[in-house]
């Protein structure tokens, strides 16, 4: 068994690394992605950068604290010291509204009169609020707006993302290339094909399409994809564009993944899965955190010494406190080792990613105080 | 009707779970990183007993399950798992698995439903089956729903394929559950008639009834616990039949709550420990102590916060099922274990 472990990842140095404009946070579900990103962005700002994060699905209580429990999908400030200001820093947060991103993008994209059309589509309407993937989708989109802003008005030089929790948050990655297949695929056409009238377009491959379609989903819910598709036609040229736009920025080298995960191998499998996606698709990778690692014994007495003198104990006196307290260590024992396999494994397999440790924290954080602990442990030793 | 009597015969009330007899589907869901795929596995292999067959499903891409028995990556196609655990007289049933894709349940369904032939192919060539699985809003959950009904409904009329006792079902996580599972009333009332609407509303009239039930699974910390509140709530508006709470991850209670007391407040009398542990041969000085009592605090402080969401799950008044944390993490003998505990408890 190897025992590399791998190289340490400066969090601090990513911080104030003025060049680092954008931070992505992707990872599975409860990895503590949501409380990475924060820690993150307000220790940011606590050493002079002008940040904004953007969540996605913050625990109640941590919105409350910082101020965003409010769903407006506009950024708002986070009171921080005044130290904090004198030197610079501020930190917004917001929590993304997925429909009410759709909608704004439909918006300022299509004429008034044409945009209502699309918004009360039957279609749109199950689209924008409650299916999967359009939270991916809009999480990209909101951060190409955040991004754009700032460079116009200097309201900020750094964006934290958290990404919703699953696979498919790298399926933005995608998005260029599925749309672009879409708008260029022969679907598209056949959907269009009612609106665009002339039927000697209906070929004969069509009409066995469409044939086959009506019996599948019934005549009417054809009629309203078409209406849909034809609705959002001129649409689709731009959600295009404003796709490449997003992969373009996520690309650059302003840009920092980090991929979150905890010592299970779970998470770490996930983590490996988001690492690999990244590094294939040249996304600039900035390293691996990983949260809530139990903390190591501070005594070499081993799981089984401490097992078998618990069970020595326990023959004489059921109740004894000593043999309980040795359960408990040989219980740390195991689990530190199991998490430090787990670990040496991932970094035997990707020994060039950079990786942080943040021991576990005994309660949950739903304060600024706890964020800044968080913020702590994620810089190591050298930020304390 | 002969064979619907040999049917009922063989899933007699004493063979099905003592806490859910009714239910054909249980749907496990939970927050990330709570152990949902564990506990489903365990509960597949808690109910194949004495005969029963039992499919365990997975619907998210990850081959977790391949992970779990050390098997190879799953097709989509049902294959033998392993053996259920044995009961008292050392009868076993036979856990099946099966990993549902979107894109292969899309043109099985179509072959199968509609008998396509070469327009399901023309389907394919336009780029629909690509569009229906990645693009289309909510298609996927459709499609794999979809599947899941076929496999619970499914009867001894259908001979080439294996008819089930129960199916257990790896679902999405707690805060997606709701919206999954309700993927085809989003469906049926976007295609106001026809042959999608008709199945849409088949799929619900199961997943909506006593057949069903949603188990959640969750560790005693502030945030699961909580989305395990709303994923109930959710649950419940949406009309979907909420199943027990399983509390996983249980840390271990060597140490009772007077000691905890003790512990929490400093009383420990550092010495009494020493002669005890020196008593156990162990090769014991104050600094020993110390670190065992440093190591005893932080667990009295988190068991503290475990005692607090434990009144948080009892106040939510569903049948709740508690497992503990396996500090060597969970192998296959773990998920025996698991199961045998689900088995005492009532839930398989």
């Amino acid at each position: 068994m190897s025992t590399r472990t791998a190289p340490v990842l400066d969090i601090d140095a990513l911080l104030d690394d003025r060049g680092t404009g954008i931070i992505v946070c992707c990872g599975s579900g409860g990895v503590g992605k949501t409380t990475t990103s924060a820690a993150l962005a307000l220790r940011a700002a606590e050493r002079g950068r002008k940040v904004v994060v953007l969540t996605i699905d913050p625990a109640r209580r941590l919105a409350q604290s910082m101020g965003i429990e409010e769903l407006d999908n506009t950024p708002r400030p986070v009171p921080l010291s005044t130290s904090t200001s004198e030197e610079g820093g501020s930190l917004d947060a917001m929590m993304l509204d997925m429909k009410r991103t759709f909608d704004e993008v439909v918006e300022s994209q299509a004429n008034p009169e044409k945009a209502q059309q699309i918004l009360q589509n039957p279609f749109y309407v199950a689209l924008s609020s409650s299916f999967a993937g359009t939270q991916e989708y809009m999480a990209m989109e909101k951060l190409g707006q955040i991004h754009r802003q700032a460079q116009k008005d200097g309201t900020y030089d750094l964006i934290v993302v958290d990404t919703p929790p699953s696979r498919s948050a790298l399926d933005f990655l995608d998005a260029p290339e599925r749309l672009s297949s879409f708008l260029d695929g022969r679907f598209i056409r056949l959907l269009l094909a009612p609106a665009r009238g002339p039927a000697r377009l209906m070929t004969a491959g069509l009409s066995v399409v469409t044939n086959a379609l009506t019996k599948i989903l019934g005549a009417q819910v054809l009629r309203d994809m078409q209406t849909f598709v034809a609705a959002f036609d001129t649409l689709f040229g731009g959600f295009r564009q404003r796709a490449e736009k997003t992969f373009a920025l996520l690309q650059a080298d302003e840009t920092a993944f980090l991929v979150v995960a905890t010592p299970e191998p779970d998470a770490m499998r996930e983590a490996e899965y988001f690492v690999d996606r990244l590094t294939d698709d040249d996304m600039p990778l900035a390293g691996l955190v990983v949260n809530r690692a139990s903390p190591r014994p501070r005594t070499d007495l081993s799981a089984e010494e401490a097992i078998t003198a618990g069970d020595r104990l326990r023959e004489s006196d059921p109740e004894s406190l000593a043999a309980g307290l040795l359960r408990l260590h040989a219980d740390r024992v195991r689990i530190v080792e199991r998490e430090t396999q787990i670990r040496q494994r991932f970094a035997a397999s990707h020994p060039q990613v950079a990786t942080a440790v943040v021991p576990a924290m005994a309660g949950d954080v739903h304060d600024l105080e706890g964020l800044r602990e968080i913020g702590e442990l994620l810089a190591g030793p050298a930020g304390a | 009707m002969a064979i619907l009597a040999i049917v009922s015969t063989r899933t007699s009330p004493g063979s099905a779970s003592p806490d859910w007899p009714q239910v054909r589907l249980h749907v496990v869901t939970g927050k990330g990183g709570t152990g949902k795929s564990t506990v489903a596995a365990a509960l597949a292999l808690a109910l194949a007993r004495s005969g029963r067959n039992v499919l365990l499903c997975e619907v998210e891409g990850r081959q977790g399950i391949a992970r779990m028995f050390d098997v190879d990556p799953l097709p989509y196609a049902e294959r033998r798992l392993a053996k259920g655990l044995l009961d008292e007289t050392g009868h076993a049933g036979q856990v099946h698995a099966l990993h549902i894709d979107p894109e292969s349940a899309l043109l099985e369904y179509l072959s199968i439903y509609y008998k396509l032939g070469r327009a399901g192919r023309a389907l394919d060539k336009f780029g629909v089956i690509d569009f229906a699985t990645t693009i289309a809003p909510g298609v996927r959950d459709v499609l794999l729903t979809g599947k899941v009904y076929e496999a619970v409904v499914r009867n001894s009329r259908n001979k080439d394929a294996i008819t089930y006792d129960a199916v257990v079902l790896d679902a999405p996580p707690t805060g997606r559950i709701a919206q999954f599972l309700g993927v085809n009333s989003e469906l049926a009332g976007l295609a106001r008639v026809g042959p999608i609407k008709s199945q849409a509303d088949k799929v619900m009239d199961l997943l909506r009834s006593p057949r069903t039930a949603v188990h959640l699974v969750t560790v005693l910390e502030e945030m699961p616990v909580q989305e395990t509140a709303d994923g109930i709530a959710e649950l419940r508006a949406a009309g979907l039949p909420v199943g027990g709470v399983v509390v996983n991850q249980v840390r271990p209670r060597d140490i009772g709550p007077a000691a905890l007391e003790q512990i929490r407040a400093g009383e420990v009398d550092g010495e009494a420990v020493a002669a005890e542990l020196t008593r156990a041969r162990v090769d014991c000085d104050a600094a020993l102590v110390d670190h065992l009592l440093a190591e005893a605090r932080d667990h009295a402080v988190r068991r503290e916060l475990e005692e607090e969401q434990h009144e948080v799950v009892a106040a939510l008044d569903v049948p709740t099922y508690e497992l503990p944390r396996l500090a060597g993490g969970v192998d296959r003998g773990g998920l025996l274990d698991l199961a045998a505990l689900m088995r005492e408890q009532g839930l398989a």
